[in-house]
């Protein structure tokens, strides 16, 4: 059992160095992220966002434009999942306090 | 030569992830959580995703164990496993 | 059946001491002059979030961690003039609150969920009016985030 357990591990560093020593370099424009169509030759969404973000709010962080605003409804469901968390610590931890 | 401090990196990753699992006191197995969220937000800022990396850095390395250790002191320091 | 010890609620073994104020004179000197700083961070993060990294969580984040500090190193009963334990949940739910307010003022001017530019604040144009939409949404963001993590460490240690 310790010895599958070393041959998982092993097998597991290998992908991660295959995959980072395989990496295309950052700004690499002809890395398949950076192209404008995507393989399915439909329109990249980062495309449009790149090149409105600042037009549409006059915000030079283009990651706070997408968060907060062209993905807002993602933000909202972050924001109710921190609170309901929060609610249901209050209600687990408070079992036995509120037994008279 | 840019993959050298990645792969330095994924080493000590994959180290603090095997103490992280492998340790019996869980005061250790905190304080090596966090180094594992550190080197995770290092890797971030090496792969160009800053916000992300922040964010992997304050909630991981701070408020994660923060809580973690109050628990541990509400309960038992010993790993039964 | 189980495998688990049989766990008696009277022998809860709970260690109160973490209510108590610290004993040690350079852990509550250094939390005590540290933390003003930490939270001047969070604010810095959350309100240069439209220029730099940062934002609502990260500030939220960073603003709960400064509070935790001094609840850590002053006892349950000291900080309770920094941050009250009866204010937290409220004001996290006050968070939320905004934000889907935010949303609803801009279905009631009668355009989609959340469409910033809509929302009725007189005298600017478009641009500015989303400007503005993300900076209160994110102060929605920020507000649940710092009060739900000061609220999961009260109740965490039952105060």
């Amino acid at each position: 059992m310790k010895a599958l357990r070393y041959i998982v591990l092993v097998a597991f560093f290998g992908v991660l160095m295959t995959a980072v020593v395989k990496l295309p370099p950052r700004g690499d424009v002809s890395s398949p992220v950076h192209r404008r169509t995507n393989a399915a030759g439909t329109p990249v969404a980062g495309t449009y966002y790149i090149q409105n973000a600042y037009k549409d709010a006059k915000t030079p962080n283009m990651v706070t434009v997408i968060l907060g605003d062209y993905r807002s409804l993602d933000t909202l469901g972050e924001t109710i999942v921190v609170l309901i968390g929060g609610i249901a610590c209050f209600y687990i931890l408070n079992v036995r306090r509120r037994k008279p | 030569m840019d993959w050298m401090i990645e792969f330095t990196l994924f080493l000590i990753l994959l180290t603090a992830a095997l103490l992280t699992l492998g340790v019996r006191d869980l005061l250790v197995a905190v304080v090596t959580l966090n180094v594992f969220s550190f080197i995770t937000a290092a890797i971030m800022v090496s792969l160009g995703a800053v916000d992300v990396a922040f964010t992997e850095a304050v909630v991981g390395a701070g408020a994660v164990g923060l809580l973690s250790i109050v628990a541990i002191r509400r309960t038992s320091r010993r790993s039964q496993d | 059946m189980s495998e688990f010890p049989e766990h008696d609620p009277k022998d809860h073994c709970l260690d109160e001491s973490l209510k108590e104020p610290t004993d040690s004179l350079i852990v509550h000197a250094t939390a005590r002059g540290i933390a003003p700083f930490i939270l001047l961070i969070g604010l810095y993060v959350f309100f240069h979030g439209h220029y730099s990294p940062g934002g609502g969580f990260q500030g939220g984040v960073l603003l709960a961690v400064g509070f935790l500090l001094l609840r850590l190193s002053l006892g349950v009963r000291l900080s309770q003039i920094v941050m009250p334990h009866r204010l937290t949940l409220r004001a996290s739910a006050i968070g939320a609150l905004l934000f889907v307010a935010v949303g609803l003022s801009a279905v009631i001017m009668g355009g989609n969920f959340l469409d910033y530019h809509l929302l009725p604040i007189p005298g600017l144009a478009p641009e500015y009016l989303r400007y503005f939409g993300i900076l209160l949404v994110e102060v929605g963001v920020t507000v649940t985030v710092t009060f739900t993590l000061v609220a999961i460490y009260d109740e965490l240690l039952g105060c």
